[in-house]
């Protein structure tokens, strides 16, 4: 009973937010309302008993991307206004391709059925928690798939920084290798000076 | 009661969502972006239900890739975004053909 | 082995030698190989005749290599020998090494020496094959051969225009004779299941009568043979209707017109006819038309060689009307008087092409006979040959006595015509001699104009080079200080013609001794009723009957063309000697038939409107409608096209909007779900 309610919570929730972000007039307004949406996805799926999934869309979903997204939309000085004009042009066209998408989907869900099942591939344990299981298929069977994920990430970051990167002019950087050559009779000089005179450098 | 197909559903509304997100603003990429991540956020319910009601932790890790390269992607996104805006001083790629084959 | 070996192919290897090695061996070289592998062969060829004139010679057959064998179809190279083919052996081979010497001296400044040598003794050995053939493919093998060389020859001269025009033309002209000879070939490996000669020959009465169907109609069997051979015939030796080529064909050297257009390769047809004449007896249908074509030759190229200028085209033109005359021999069936007169032509027609090269040498290259005169004494050796061939050709001679070559021959003709008694025999006989009188007096014509009167040199464009020194750059031709206006248009203008080398005038002389004697000589042999068919033994249909016919014609007969002669030589010597205007003035009088002669009874205005236009205009067509604008357009060009429009179309979906590709790639999955959807259902 709870376990129905709080779904229909949850869905009604993230199908509301979603459309909501689509028809926000602010932007920041639609930023929120994403949030808003990973938030009861994330409460989906704590409903079926994912729950490390769900607090990973918490933490990487809400707190990093939708943040970043954030970023970009107080960052960027746009005139959103100017940009919403055209908007119900395309409603119709769109509308019906969507929902072309949505009886495609229905028809291809209603045709499923449940070929032999050959047991799961890494069936769960019924007292292990979600989370030390799937530590564990991490660590073992998935482990290359982990290893590239964590290497996309890193191409990501460095493409980010590569692809934004500029040089201000008046930012003054280090040259390592000359740092690194600097030799000590280089870097100290001993100027005797006499009692009462100053330095000149 | 709560059976696979609920979840399956709200799944196939949420990507349906993002598809019209994606056609509906055709000044903002930003909400294009978000609707995207409309898209990957019902894929990934999709996986995790299948996962709980096949007892099958495949696709739970699944997802998590998925999460992974989503943030990937979303950070690129916005990089060529602001390099984007830097150069033109605008965010509407309606009229921008600069790909013109 | 057999010598007849020797004289056919020793020309072919010298023609090997001198064409595809002159570079190496030089031009001397592949002079001489030439000319000795000629010579050789003449030296074999007069044993070969003399022994068949001597009686006790027996035909036989040499064979050389196996060709086709096919079902029915036997075709093997082989080389006949009888009296015919004796005789075409002593006509070719002397002739041509004749002109081989003769070339020596008229070519010697050409660049292209070995070149031409090879394509002369390539055109022997053709000649020779024609001659020698056992069986109709090998004929047509040398029957194109020497098409060939004709070609090769006419436009030797390359870099004129003109030549490379009359060599296509001839060639063109020759083919649609040679599509007669195909046709007739395979009419008689149809009826008669073999193509060897002897064979046809011996089956040929037999088909008397038989009727074949051809072209949706009933016809007889022969006379539709014998009448597609001689469509063949009529395009080798320029009869009327395939006789254009002929005159332009005189674009080639003097000695090619001597050797070819003169002696031999036109005479091909002749001797078809008489090789073939025993089914040529068969039907006599074939026979009238042979008749009535040769006489209508006769008098239309005597006509037309009235009023030439060129001392060429004059001789060309007689060429064509003697050839109507041995034609219409054959066709009266008088096949011994055909081959005799083709003899003694050879001869005659030889020595006048080469005289009038050795007047053109002297005259640096200058033709048209109004800038002649006065060579008499000038180049007194090359007069007196060209007199004798004239006199050879006019029939000179006194009854019983003594006469000139063309005496005997063109006698013998005219009598066998009025003694065949047929209705074709008479009209013949009628024309032949109305031709008779017109070529006594163009012969005589020629002889006055070129070696009497007063030297007309002065206006000739040739002479005036010769006197102001040699001009080879075209820009200085006209730049001469000396062509003032006060020039005379008549006098030497300073020129001195000279005689020709001794390589030319031996072969003149020798010639001459031909044209003068080789009627009296071989007479007996060739058409008396008692020595011929001795010699002929069957290798031609000699009528013994209608030989003692021609014997006992009335005196009146064989007085005409004695009488047309002198009638011919009083209105040249008239016209020509004593009242030298009264040419202009006849002109001026019939200024339409003059009109009409002058181009050739509008022949070659006929032709290029009915045949010329039409076919250049479907060519055009078919060029531009059919493969430009259909076969090209919907092939390569087309396709062409078409992936330039396909691409400009595809680019329009690059348009470089995002959105643009955010649909398509939509509307793609879209698509490409409904089709799995309703595909697997």
């Amino acid at each position: 009973m709870i376990t129905a309610f709080a779904f229909y919570l949850f869905a009604t929730l993230t199908i509301a937010s979603a459309v909501l972000v689509i028809f926000a007039r602010n932007p920041v307004h639609s930023v929120l309302w994403l949030i808003m949406a990973f938030f009861n996805a994330a409460g989906l799926m704590l409903i079926v008993g994912a729950e490390f999934i769900a607090m990973l869309l918490v933490i990487v979903y809400v707190g990093a991307v939708a943040v970043l997204f954030l970023f970009i939309v107080m960052m960027l000085d746009v005139d959103f206004a100017a940009l919403r004009s055209g908007f119900t042009r395309n409603l119709p066209f769109g509308l019906l391709l969507a929902l072309i998408l949505l009886a495609e989907i229905i028809v291809a869900v209603s045709a499923w059925k449940v070929g032999p099942v050959t047991g799961p591939v890494a069936p769960s344990g019924p007292v292990q928690p979600n989370i030390e299981a799937v530590g564990e298929l991490l660590y073992s069977r998935y482990l290359v798939p982990f290893e590239i994920a964590g290497l996309i990430l890193l191409v990501a970051m460095i493409g980010a920084i590569v692809l934004t990167h500029r040089s201000r002019g008046d930012a003054r950087g280090q040259n390592i290798s000359r740092q690194i050559d600097r030799r000590p009779s280089e870097a100290v000089r001993n100027l005797n000076p006499g009692v009462g005179e100053g330095m000149k450098l | 009661m709560i059976g696979l197909t609920h979840f399956l559903a709200v799944a196939a509304i949420l990507f349906t969502l993002g598809v019209l997100g994606i056609f509906l603003n055709r000044r903002n990429i930003i909400l294009m972006l978000m609707a995207i991540e409309l898209i990957l956020l019902a894929v990934n319910i999709n996986l995790v239900a299948f996962s709980a009601f096949l007892g099958d932790l495949t696709g739970q890790v699944f997802a998590m890739f998925v999460l992974t390269v989503a943030a990937a992607e979303a950070a690129i996104g916005l990089a060529i975004l602001v390099i984007f805006f830097r150069r033109r001083g605008s965010i509407a790629v309606d009229d921008v053909n600069r790909m013109r084959g | 082995m057999h010598p007849i070996i020797f004289i056919v192919f020793l020309p072919l290897i010298a023609a090997l030698i001198a064409g595809l090695g002159g570079r190496w061996i030089g031009k001397t070289a592949s002079k001489l190989v030439t000319t000795g592998a000629l010579f050789a062969g003449v030296a074999l060829s007069w044993p070969l005749f003399i022994g068949w004139l001597g009686g006790g010679a027996e035909a036989e057959v040499v064979p050389v290599l196996s060709w086709i064998r096919s079902g029915d179809l036997a075709v093997h190279w082989a080389l006949r020998v009888d009296a015919l083919t004796a005789v075409m052996l002593v006509v070719v081979t002397t002739v041509s090494s004749l002109v081989h010497l003769y070339s020596w001296g008229y070519m010697e400044e050409d660049p292209g020496q070995p070149r031409f040598f090879a394509y002369l003794s390539l055109f022997t050995f053709a000649m020779l094959m024609l001659v020698t053939a056992d069986n109709l493919v090998q004929m047509f093998f040398g029957w194109e051969g020497v098409g060939l060389a004709s070609y090769l020859l006419i436009g030797f001269w390359y870099h004129k225009p003109s030549a490379n025009a009359a060599a296509l033309k001839a060639f063109v002209v020759n083919r649609v004779g040679d599509f007669g000879f195909s046709l007739g070939i395979f009419g008689t490996f149809l009826v008669f299941g073999t193509v060897s000669i002897p064979a046809i020959l011996a089956a040929a009465p037999s088909m008397a009568g038989a009727t074949i169907g051809f072209a949706g109609m009933r016809v007889d069997v022969m006379t539709l043979l014998c009448l597609l051979l001689f469509v063949g015939a009529m395009g080798k030796s320029a009869q009327l209707g395939l006789h254009t080529w002929l005159p332009d064909a005189m674009e080639g050297p003097t000695p090619v017109s001597a050797l070819i257009h003169a002696a031999t390769m036109v005479t091909a047809g002749v001797f078809m006819v008489c090789r073939l004449s025993p089914m040529f007896e068969v039907s006599p249908d074939a026979l009238r038309v042979v008749t009535y074509v040769g006489a209508a030759t006769a008098i239309f190229a005597a006509t037309v060689a009235t009023v030439q200028n060129d001392i060429k085209r004059v001789i060309a033109y007689s060429t064509c009307s003697q050839l109507g005359y041995m034609f219409f021999a054959a066709g009266v069936g008088a096949y011994g008087a055909a081959m005799f007169h083709l003899f003694t032509h050879a001869f005659f027609k030889a020595l006048l092409f080469l005289g009038a090269g050795s007047v053109i040498h002297a005259m640096h290259h200058e033709q048209d006979m109004r800038f002649y005169g006065a060579l008499r004494k000038e180049i007194p050796l090359t007069f007196w040959a060209m007199v004798a061939g004239t006199l050879a050709i006019t029939g000179v001679g006194v009854l019983g006595l003594f006469g000139f070559a063309g005496f005997y021959s063109k006698d013998a003709i005219l009598e066998s015509a009025f003694a065949s008694g047929t209705v074709h025999g008479n009209i013949a006989f009628f024309l032949g001699s109305l031709a008779a009188l017109l070529t006594s007096f163009y012969s005589w014509r020629l002889i006055f104009l070129t070696f009497f009167g007063g030297a007309r040199w002065g206006a000739s464009e040739h002479i005036q080079h010769a006197v102001h020194g040699h001009h080879d750059s075209p820009d200085e031709e006209h730049g001469d200080s000396a062509h003032d206006v006060g020039m005379p248009a008549e006098g030497t203008a300073g020129y001195h013609p000279h005689e020709s080398p001794w390589t030319m005038l031996v072969p003149l002389a020798l010639l001459a001794l031909g044209a003068v004697a080789a009627g009296m000589a071989f007479e007996h042999w060739f058409i008396s009723p008692e020595g011929a068919p001795e010699f002929w033994r069957g290798s031609i249909a000699f009528s013994e009957h209608l030989a003692h016919a021609a014997h006992k014609t009335p005196l009146w007969v064989k007085l005409t063309p004695a009488a047309v002669m002198l009638v011919g030589l009083y209105i040249a010597w008239r016209n020509y000697i004593r009242v030298t205007d009264a040419p202009a003035a006849f002109v001026a009088q019939f200024p339409g038939l003059h009109r009409f002669l002058m181009h050739k009874w509008y022949f070659d205005e006929l032709y290029d409107w009915l045949l010329v236009r039409p076919a250049m205009a479907i060519g055009r067509f078919f060029w531009k409608r059919g493969d430009e604008q259909t076969i090209d357009r919907f092939g390569p060009h087309g396709a062409a096209v078409l992936v330039g429009a396909g691409n400009r179309v595809a680019a329009r979906f690059q348009s470089g909007y995002v959105y643009s590709y955010a649909l398509v790639m939509l509307l793609g999955l879209i698509a490409a779900a409904s089709w799995v959807f309703w595909w697997t259902r």
